[in-house]
């Protein structure tokens, strides 16, 4: 089962490296991770997605909540989220094909943020498999390279973690 | 008042009620040791190498329950420190290591002696804190010793650069700690603590089993409340020794791969296993599965990761052991069990260790001998790691709390000897006794020098089988008897002893181990080592083969 987990930690150096050395050593998946500031500049707020059964991610967040770092984990197992992920995408485009990319592109909601002569860079939002499912698409006009980030999440509803 | 950084941490030590501090200095900590050369209050002990100023504290921390603090220069002299770091974290030993670190403008540019430390020691320690601000010094150390103390204990490092040791500020001693996410759990929960009285009560066949958290929290008396009040007998770990009077009827011993007979029984045929302090260790539990396969499980721990990471409590507790243990007592009436103590009373009866004829000394006589002579005394037990660390276990009985100090996670070989250093620096009038191995003894030989410079009269016991004897063993049981590489060629330990200036005897009878022992007790004003050459061959028994069940003891 996949799990999103997000982490209030103290904005500290080294907090993601303890995070990312709990994972390693306890063999704990990790399928994304994002980390950035929050509303609070003295906290950060990790966001990872993780496989395991309850069992796993039960001993996950109370691995976590041992850092003396973590302030807060939430699990979404049982909650509605809003969750999201962006890639880039850098796709061949000659000119006679640069229409039915932007048309594709509109589809998705995707918008083109940078041309040249040969390519389009193409910006993405949403659930992994939406971008899974541009991707695949794109995919027959050659990408050139793409990145794209870790999973971030918000729980749906006025309350907070 | 201003001051340098190095004398600020010194004061801030000397508040924390810092006596004394195992070391070894180095270019990185010049400044900590120019500071505590005007320091008559706090003791240095030198140590001759860090991972015995690591065990040193170690050993200090267990037999005091005070925060054993251990100093080491960067690079070497931190990496050196691993080892004792890792066995203080598997135990949950509190401990503060201070380490030496490059300027701060030289960090990561592979400058002299400089190391990674705090990531090195990441995984190993509690917490760990690299200050590269000086003004954060206060609140660093103020909260170093007390996560090092407080929850579940464990070892804490801060590295220290040499700028900041330096640098001139403020001498404040914060107040107030603050530390967001970390709010141990002391109390434990009503409706959990009302649900364990109630399953006590129920129960007919009732088991305790303690560890090292009960010696931690100080739950031993509260412990011995419950047992006797609700007539309760008590298993206990390797870290559990000395938390319930092995005296007592109710004890049964240790349970466990190298347990007795009827506390594995026990553990197999309880209906209730009441687990204070203990973590489900493979070593303790052996197949998992199959493990207290009858039994409801209470689970009494500080640490909420411990629960339902090895085996599923029925009723989970997160608290202090002291503090929990006295909730539920006082809701107990008092009972007794007469029907399940005449099944234990039957497996005692059905089973006795048979020891052979032997004209060599055996293991256990040695140790049984040690005890009869030094039980009178108010005494501290130390080990190494292996064969003779079980037999010490099983046959040298502890009554007290915090008299017993043995390297039970980790299982480091090396740990006794600068453990003992640190039990007879923490405890000078108590006799202090290490029962060590010929190949153990090695590993940190080196701190007999400094038990010899500060005339500690630690009485040493090396079971000497010239082998790696208990590897011996498991290639005798499990590797058909294929020896590779566990055979030992010594020196003469008796007179490596005499070298570093130690009395040193050789004994092979036991005329011969009695007078020795004599002459050990009255040594008062430097260590006395005791070479026992027993049998070379003998087995810990009963051995629970690894992955085997707890009733499928080697017996013999
Ligand atoms: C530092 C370290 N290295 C290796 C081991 C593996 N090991 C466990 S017991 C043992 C043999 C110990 O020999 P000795 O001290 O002579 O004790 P004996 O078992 O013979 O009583 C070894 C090598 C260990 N526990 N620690
Ligand atoms: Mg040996």
């Amino acid at each position: 089962m996949e799990h999103i987990i997000a982490v209030l930690v103290e904005n500290k150096p080294r907090v993601l490296a303890r995070v990312a050395s709990l994972f390693a050593r306890r063999g704990y998946n990790i399928e994304s991770l994002a980390v950035g500031p929050t509303q609070d500049p003295s906290i950060s707020r990790i966001t990872l997605v993780v496989t395991g059964n309850e069992h796993v991610l039960e001993q996950i967040t109370k691995q976590l909540y041992k850092l003396i770092e973590v302030i807060k984990v939430g699990d979404f197992a049982n909650t509605p989220v809003v969750d999201r992920e962006l890639a880039l995408i850098k796709v061949r485009a000659p000119s006679n094909l640069r229409g039915e990319i932007a048309q594709t592109a509109e589809i998705f909601r995707a918008r083109i943020v940078d041309v040249d002569e040969e390519s389009l860079i193409v910006e993405v939002t949403g659930t992994p498999d939406k971008i899974d499912a541009l991707e695949q698409l794109l995919r027959k006009y050659g990408i050139i390279e793409m990145t794209r980030t870790g999973r971030i999440a918000l729980a749906r509803g006025s309350q907070s973690l | 008042m201003r001051m340098k950084g190095a004398q600020v941490l010194v004061e801030l030590l000397k508040k924390e009620g810092v006596e004394c501090i195992f070391g070894y200095p180095g270019g990185a900590v010049l400044d900590i040791y120019d500071a505590l050369f005007d320091t008559p209050e706090i003791r240095h002990i030198l140590v001759r190498h860090e991972q015995g100023a690591a065990h040193a504290a170690d050993g200090y921390a267990r037999t005091t329950g005070k925060v054993g603090v251990c100093i080491a220069t960067s690079g070497p002299g931190a990496t050196n420190l691993v080892t004792g770091l890792a066995t203080a974290y598997m135990d949950s030993i509190p401990i503060v290591a201070l380490t030496g670190q490059v300027f701060t403008h030289l960090i990561g540019k592979d400058s002299f002696q400089e190391a990674d430390t705090t990531g090195i020691t990441m995984p190993i320690t509690k917490h760990n804190f690299l200050v590269t601000n000086a003004e954060d010094l206060p609140h660093v150390i103020r909260e170093a010793f007390y996560i090092a103390s407080s929850g579940r204990p464990g070892p804490v490092l801060v590295d220290l650069p040499r700028d900041v040791q330096q640098k001139m500020i403020e001498l404040v001693y914060p107040e107030k700690i603050k530390i967001p996410g970390y709010r141990p759990t002391y109390k434990g929960h009503a409706k959990q603590i009302k649900l364990a009285a109630e399953a006590i009560g129920e129960a007919k066949r009732p088991l305790l089993y303690v560890g090292g958290g009960v010696i931690a929290s100080g739950a031993s008396e509260v412990l011995f409340e419950l047992a006797t009040k609700a007539d309760i007998p008590v298993v206990h770990t390797l870290m559990g020794k000395g938390a319930f009077p092995e005296s007592h009827p109710l004890s049964l011993g240790m349970l466990g791969m190298h347990g007795t007979y009827w506390a594995n029984k026990a553990v197999m045929r309880c209906d209730l296993l009441i687990a204070v302090g203990a973590r489900f260790d493979d070593r303790v539990t052996g197949k998992l599965d199959t493990f207290a396969p009858h039994a409801r499980i209470i689970h009494i721990d500080i640490d909420p990761a411990e629960i339902g990471k090895n085996v599923k409590p029925h009723i989970p507790i997160v608290g202090d052991a002291r503090m929990v243990l006295a909730e539920i007592v006082k809701r107990l009436e008092p009972m007794t069990h007469p029907e399940w103590h005449e099944e234990i009373a039957q497996w005692k009866r059905e089973y006795t260790p048979k020891y052979r004829e032997s004209k060599k000394l055996l293991p256990h006589q040695v140790i049984e001998r040690i005890y009869e002579k030094t039980k009178h005394l108010d005494t501290i037990v130390v080990t190494d790691v292996g064969q003779h660390q079980m037999w010490a276990a099983q046959k040298y009985p502890r009554e007290k709390p915090r008299t017993w100090a043995s390297s039970g996670g980790l299982g480091t070989m090396g740990y006794g000897l600068p453990a003992s250093i640190g039990a007879q620096v923490g405890n000078p009038d108590k006799t202090v006794i290490l029962i060590s191995g010929d190949g153990s003894i090695f590993m940190k030989i080196q701190e007999l020098v400094t038990a010899v410079n500060y005339c500690l009269p630690i009485k040493i016991f090396v079971m000497n089988n010239e082998f790696l004897g208990m590897v011996r063993q498991w290639q005798g049981c499990l590797y058909r008897g294929r020896y590779s590489c566990t055979r030992l060629v010594n020196p003469d330990i008796a007179r490596v002893a005499q070298a570093f200036g130690a009395v040193g005897i050789s004994v092979t009878t036991k005329d011969e181990l009695d007078r020795a022992i004599d002459e050990a007790l009255k040594t008062q004003d430097r260590p006395a080592l005791v070479d026992c050459h027993i049998e070379e061959e003998e087995n810990v028994l009963p051995f629970v083969p690894p992955g085997k069940s707890l009733d499928e003891m080697i017996l013999e």
